[in-house]
C-alpha cells in the first residue's frame, strides 16, 4: 500500500469568474449550502434510547458504524482527491477537494456517535472487528485497487458506486432504528451524510458521463461492460457481508431490497438504465420512510387510486421573482 | 403596443418559441430528466437552459415534469429556469399538473420544487420518480397522462 497517488504537474490560478460548466458551480454552491459537522446535532440525546438495545444489536450498531467510518476514509484520503488530476475543469478540482473534506467529516461523525454511546472497549473492539471482517475488507480493497488504476473513467465508476451503493448495507441500520423511533438523532446526522452522498454519486456520475462523450462505441462499451461487471463484483460481496452482519437480528432479507434499490440508482448517476427489477427494490415502507419522510406515494395521482391526491403544501421560498 | 410591451421588448429581444406539447419539462446537463421524458414517446418541449435562449411559450393545456437538486427548507428548489417560465401568467394558466424527479436522499426535500408548483399553481402532483426513473415509473406515467387527459377532457365538456 505504497502507491502514491498522482498530483497535477501544473496548476493555474482558478478564476471563479471564468466557468466552463455551470455544474461545477451548482454543485460547488449545494455542497457549501448543505455543509454541516456532528456537533451540531445533539447525539447525547439518545444515549437511554442506546440502553434499550440488546447487546447484540448495539454491537451490530457499532459495526456497521466502523464500516462506514472505513468506507468514508477511503472517500474522503483517497478516493475524492484521486480525481483530481483527471478534473476537465479547474473548478472541478476544486469540487473534489470540497468532497473530500466533506467525507472527512462523514467518517470523523461516526465517533461522535461513537463516544456518546459507547465506551472505550466497545469501541475498540468495533474497530478490531472492522479489520478483521473478511467481506468489508475486501470491498475496500477493492475499491482501492480502481483508485490507484490508471483509466480515470474507470475510478470515476468505482467513486460513484462507492457513493451511491457501497454505504447502503450500513445506512440501512440507522434508519431501520429511527423507523421503531430508536436513535433518532443519530439518524439525524445520518441523513446529513446520505443527502451528501447524494450529491456526490450524482456530481461525480455527471463528470463521468461528461468523459464519456466523444469517446468511440467500443470503448464506451468496454466502460459499459466494467462497470456492471465491477457492480456484480461488488454486490457478490455486499450479500455476503449483509449476512455477516445482519443474520443474527434477522434483517439481511430486508437489507437486500435497500440494496437493489441503490444499486439502480447508482447506475442512473452513471447514466445507465436500471438493473434490478421492481420485484426485488421493494424497499421495507418503515425504511423508506425513515429516508424521506414524504415519499409515500400512494398520494400521487398517478399511484394511487387516482380519487385523492396532493396539492402540494405551501412553501415559503426565497427566490425573488416568484412572486405570480 | 403598450410602453410595457416596448420596455418588455427591449430587455427581450428573442422572440418565444411556441409548443403545442402537452408534456413541457426541465433538465439540467446532467440530462436525467430529458432521459425519462424521451422514454414516453410523446411530444416534447424543453424550458430552455440559459437566459439568452429564446424562452418557451406554452399554447395548450400541459403537465410540467420539474427536478428537484437537494436544497435544504426549500429555498431555491424551483430551478430559476422554470421560475422564469411559470411567471409568464400564460404559462401559468395552462399548466394542470407537475410530476417531479428527484432523489429519496433528500430527505424532506425529495421532489419538492413539484410541491411548490403544485400548491403555487394549484394543480395536483401527479407523480414523482427518482433520478432518471424506472421502467416502472415509465409506464406508470405513461398510462397516468393517458388516464389524466381523458379525464380533464370529460370534467371539461
Amino acid at each position: 500500500m505504497t502507491e502514491k497517488v498522482k498530483l497535477l504537474s501544473h496548476v493555474e490560478a482558478i478564476n471563479w469568474n471564468r466557468i466552463q460548466d455551470d455544474k461545477d458551480v451548482d454543485v460547488w454552491n449545494r455542497l457549501v449550502n448543505n455543509f454541516w459537522l456532528p456537533e451540531k446535532i445533539p447525539l447525547s440525546n439518545d444515549v437511554q434510547s442506546w440502553a434499550t438495545l440488546t447487546p447484540d444489536e448495539q454491537q451490530l450498531t457499532m459495526r456497521v458504524f466502523t464500516g462506514l467510518t472505513l468506507l468514508d476514509t477511503i472517500q474522503g484520503t483517497v478516493g475524492a482527491v484521486s480525481l483530481i488530476p483527471d478534473a476537465i475543469t479547474p473548478h472541478e478540482e476544486a469540487v473534489y477537494t470540497n468532497i473530500a473534506f466533506m467525507e472527512s467529516v462523514h467518517a470523523k461523525s461516526y465517533s461522535s456517535i461513537f463516544s456518546t454511546l459507547a465506551s472505550t472497549k466497545e469501541i475498540d473492539e468495533a474497530f478490531r472487528w472492522s479489520t478483521e471482517n473478511v467481506n468489508l475488507q475486501k470491498k475496500a480493497q477493492i475499491v482501492m485497487d480502481y483508485y490507484q488504476g490508471d483509466d480515470p473513467l474507470k475510478r470515476k465508476v468505482a467513486s460513484t458506486l462507492l457513493e451511491s451503493f457501497l454505504f447502503y448495507s450500513g445506512f440501512y441500520l440507522p434508519m431501520y432504528w429511527s423507523s421503531r423511533a430508536k436513535l433518532t438523532n443519530t439518524a439525524d446526522l445520518i441523513r446529513l451524510i446520505i443527502r451528501d452522498e447524494a450529491v456526490h454519486g450524482y456530481y461525480i456520475g455527471y463528470k463521468f458521463q461528461k468523459g464519456l462523450e466523444g469517446l468511440s462505441e467500443e470503448r464506451k462499451q468496454e466502460i459499459k461492460d466494467y462497470t456492471f461487471e465491477l457492480l456484480f463484483e461488488l454486490y457478490e460481496n455486499e450479500v455476503q457481508y449483509t449476512h455477516d452482519l445482519y443474520d443474527s437480528v434477522g434483517l439481511a432479507e430486508d437489507v437486500k431490497k435497500f440494496l437493489h434499490y441503490n444499486a439502480n440508482k447508482a447506475l442512473m448517476n452513471l447514466g445507465y438504465e436500471a438493473m434490478f427489477p421492481a420485484s426485488v427494490t421493494d424497499v421495507n415502507p418503515a425504511i423508506l420512510s425513515a429516508l424521506s419522510p414524504n415519499a409515500d406515494e400512494n398520494h400521487d395521482f398517478f399511484s394511487g387510486s387516482g380519487s385523492s391526491y396532493v396539492i402540494g403544501k405551501a412553501v415559503n421560498t426565497e427566490d425573488d421573482d416568484w412572486d405570480f | 403596443m403598450s410602453a410595457l410591451a416596448v420596455a418588455r421588448a427591449q430587455v427581450d429581444p428573442l422572440q418565444p418559441v411556441t409548443t403545442q406539447s402537452q408534456l413541457i419539462y426541465f433538465s439540467s446537463t446532467s440530462e436525467n430528466t430529458s432521459r425519462f421524458v424521451a422514454k414516453l414517446g410523446r411530444e416534447l418541449a424543453r424550458i430552455p437552459l440559459h437566459t439568452k435562449d429564446a424562452r418557451l411559450l406554452a399554447t395548450r393545456p400541459y403537465v410540467l415534469v420539474v427536478p428537484t437538486y437537494g436544497g435544504t427548507g426549500g429555498e431555491g428548489s424551483v430551478p430559476k429556469q422554470v421560475i422564469r417560465f411559470l411567471n409568464n401568467p400564460r404559462n401559468r394558466q395552462l399548466i394542470r399538473g407537475v410530476i417531479g424527479a428527484g432523489n429519496t436522499n433528500f430527505g424532506d426535500n425529495y421532489c419538492m420544487a413539484a410541491d411548490i408548483i403544485a400548491a403555487k399553481c394549484n394543480v395536483p402532483r401527479l407523480y414523482r420518480f427518482e433520478l432518471m426513473g424506472t421502467p416502472e415509473d415509465v409506464a406508470r406515467v405513461h398510462n397516468g397522462l393517458d388516464t389524466f387527459w381523458t379525464r380533464l377532457s370529460q370534467t371539461q365538456k
